[in-house]
């Protein structure tokens, strides 16, 4: 088949229909344009979700959970083995929540190529004193480095600088702790232990989450002065956190990690399965807009195609009868709505492209999302790719009927119907 | 020899209408045309000489009996191959001159060459507007068609039904709308052609003026030949 020259046939045909031609394609630019923009957004917006999430949630922790053991003294009786069981009033063992083994752990996780970093971590829930106030709460000592890398946790804090933690006897508070307690950078603040323990520290600084709940509760120390105020040794660790490359491979490692080190792990997705669903359902509506609109812009072009082909039905009937086969019509036709589909679609991409542009400009303040001045806006080759081959198949699909159609059109009954 | 001589046969053509009621338009026709033939077929309105030439052409496939071009039997052959057969073999003028009104004279008459392929683009250029010299109309070459009169689009017609250089050119009344002296001028393009290119020319009339200066009549009545 001679393609170059049903494409210049198919040419002429929209050039001879210049203005219903554009009117078609233009209903595929504006449901291309809709979509590119919708899915850009709700993309920036998951984006923005998860880093809210991420930005605080470790891709795995590994930390000792407070249980009962699962494996009880009577299920390694060989006299009951077949029977069912019941036992009542089990009360877990205090094994402590430290981490057991965890400098071995750390140094084995440092060197696994597939994780970015791990952040050892010590929380314990205190209380916080200041004159005659008592206010409970928890204090993390972190690794500094390592906790900023993982968490860009100085991008939080409001005053003062998370290397000043490198200093004996600091701690940051929370903006809302602050608050309450009418305490600023440079007061003392004293800290309470579970075990009664008290130990006064100086606040080099200031957090902000930007959810009170966290914001009313945390601080944040050194490992060195967290394990200090507990009575602990260098090797008490409570948390260690990892992130990955990969973190959709989080769910697997995680699950490595607990056989390999006998230890509970929780991966982030597990840990905060609300915000996958949001995710899901805001990805959803953009495509179900999209497709909606492009079903729209898919009957925009059958019917200009239907209207041609009775308007061409003598142009129709020359082709055929000067020798072009019911097949050629047919790709002459399917060509026409590929060239409306195409051009349509490529006007869409770049306008979905200049109309998120434009809302990535539009400012958006939050504080809990100090990194974010505008709306947030994923620029992603895929959703272009889904874009245009979306434009294409809609039109391929809305030009086939019509295109079997001029196929099958009768060259006798036209000459003889004039 | 003799054999090959034929341009078109036809062994017991029959074709029936069903609606409004099954009525027999085409009747047994047999019918051979040779090699340089200028035929004309004549008859009533209504006695099927239309139906009989859109059968010929290969447009119609609903038909019973044999139909061979050129020796090779086209009845039962696919659309494909009859679009190829129409498209190398056959030239058509109709009364009312088909032109494609999105190309110009000159594209609308390289139309059929492009889709042959045999001739480059360049050459049918050339091959197109010898054509149109030939018929007088290459001053016009680069008009639309709506720029044209009746008899102007029916010599690019013709034109166009040389450019693959066909077995035979078929014709439905290709003067049927033309002026007197338009018709005239038709006609003596047909009558050139049949004698100084030794064209096989096939055409329905019933102008019997026309008719009489060709080279065979056939008439036809009530969907026979009878003559
Ligand atoms: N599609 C059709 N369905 C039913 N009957 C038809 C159809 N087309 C033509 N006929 C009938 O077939 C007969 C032959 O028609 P045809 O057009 O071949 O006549 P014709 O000899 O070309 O006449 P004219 O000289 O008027 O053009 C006529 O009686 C006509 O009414
Ligand atoms: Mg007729």
């Amino acid at each position: 088949m001679n393609f170059k020259l049903i494409l210049n046939i198919a040419f002429h045909l929209l050039k001879a229909r210049l203005k219903q031609t554009i009117v078609a394609a233009v209903g595929v630019t504006f449901g291309i344009a809709m979509f590119i923009t919708l899915i850009s957004f709700m993309g920036g917006l998951n984006e923005m979700l998860d880093g809210l999430m991420l930005n605080r949630t470790p891709h795995i922790l590994l930390y000792n959970e407070v249980k009962p053991s699962e494996n009880q003294p009577l299920s390694l009786s060989e006299e009951y083995k077949n029977h069912t069981k019941f036992i009542h009033s089990i009360k877990p063992k205090d094994r402590g929540k430290s981490v057991y083994n965890s400098q071995s752990i750390i140094k084995v996780l440092k060197q696994d190529k597939r994780i970015i970093d791990v952040a050892p971590k010590v929380t314990a829930s205190v209380l916080f004193n200041s004159g005659t106030i008592e206010i409970s709460g928890f204090v993390n000592g972190i690794d500094m480095l390592a906790e900023d890398k993982l968490f860009k946790i100085s991008d939080y804090i409001t005053e003062g600088k998370i290397a000043d933690l490198a200093q004996n006897n600091s701690v940051i508070i929370g903006i809302g702790l602050a608050n309450k307690m009418l305490l600023s950078k440079g007061d003392i603040i004293k800290i309470t232990t579970s075990n009664g323990d008290l130990t006064p520290l100086k606040i080099v600084g200031i957090s902000e989450i930007g959810i009170a709940e966290i914001d009313n509760v945390m601080s944040y120390t050194s490992l060195a002065t967290a394990q200090k105020i507990l009575g602990q040794p260098k090797s008490y660790i409570t948390d260690i956190q990892v992130n990955l490359y990969d973190k959709e491979s989080a769910v697997e490692l995680a699950k490595e990690f607990r056989k390999e080190f006998n230890i509970d792990t929780i991966d982030y997705q597990t840990a905060n399965a609300q915000f996958e669903t949001g995710s899901t359902v805001r990805s959803i509506i953009s495509y179900s807009v999209g497709i909606v609109l492009l079903i729209v812009a898919g009957f925009g072009i059958y019917n200009i195609l239907n209207m041609m082909i009775y308007e061409k039905m003598d142009s129709i009937a020359i082709l055929k009868a000067t020798g072009f086969s019911g097949s050629d019509v047919k790709w002459i036709f399917i060509s026409l709505s590929i060239i409306i589909g195409l051009t349509g679609g490529i006007f869409g991409l770049l306008f979905g492209f200049i109309f998120s542009n434009i809302i990535d400009v539009i400012p958006f303040e939050t504080t809990s999302l100090p990194t974010v001045k505008t709306y947030p806006i994923v620029y992603n080759i895929i959703y272009y790719i889904i874009g245009i081959v979306f434009a294409f198949c809609t039109t391929i699909i809305a030009g086939l009927f019509p295109a079997l159609k001029a196929s099958k059109v009768d060259p006798v009954e036209i000459i003889r119907g004039k | 020899m003799e054999e090959n001589n034929k341009v078109i046969e036809t062994i017991g053509l029959s074709k029936y209408f069903y609606d409004p009621i099954k009525f027999q338009v085409i009747k047994e026709v047999d019918l051979s045309i040779n090699h340089g033939e200028f035929v004309a077929i004549e008859g009533k309105s209504g006695s099927g000489k239309s139906t009989l030439l859109y059968l010929l052409s290969t447009m119609d496939t609903d038909y019973e009996g044999q139909l061979f071009i050129h020796n090779e039997l086209v009845t039962g052959q696919g659309d494909a191959q009859l679009a190829k057969i129409r498209n190398e073999k056959i030239g058509f003028v109709f009364q009312f001159h088909y032109l494609l009104l999105e190309y110009n004279v000159l594209k609308n008459v390289m139309l059929p060459g492009l889709k042959f392929g045999k001739y480059s683009e360049k050459e049918l250029e050339q091959r197109a507007m010898d054509h149109l010299k030939t018929l007088g109309m290459d001053t016009h070459a680069l008009k639309m068609p709506n720029q044209l009169s009746g008899g102007e689009k029916q010599r690019v017609a013709i034109a166009r039904a040389l450019i693959n250089d066909p077995l035979i050119i078929m014709g439905d009344e290709p003067t049927g709308n033309l002026d007197k002296k338009n018709g005239d001028l038709v006609f003596d393009i047909f009558k050139k052609l049949a004698k100084e290119f030794n064209q096989t020319i096939l055409v329905v009339t019933h102008d019997i003026d026309f008719a009489k200066r060709t080279d065979r009549i056939i008439t036809m009545e009530d969907g026979r030949i009878i003559s």
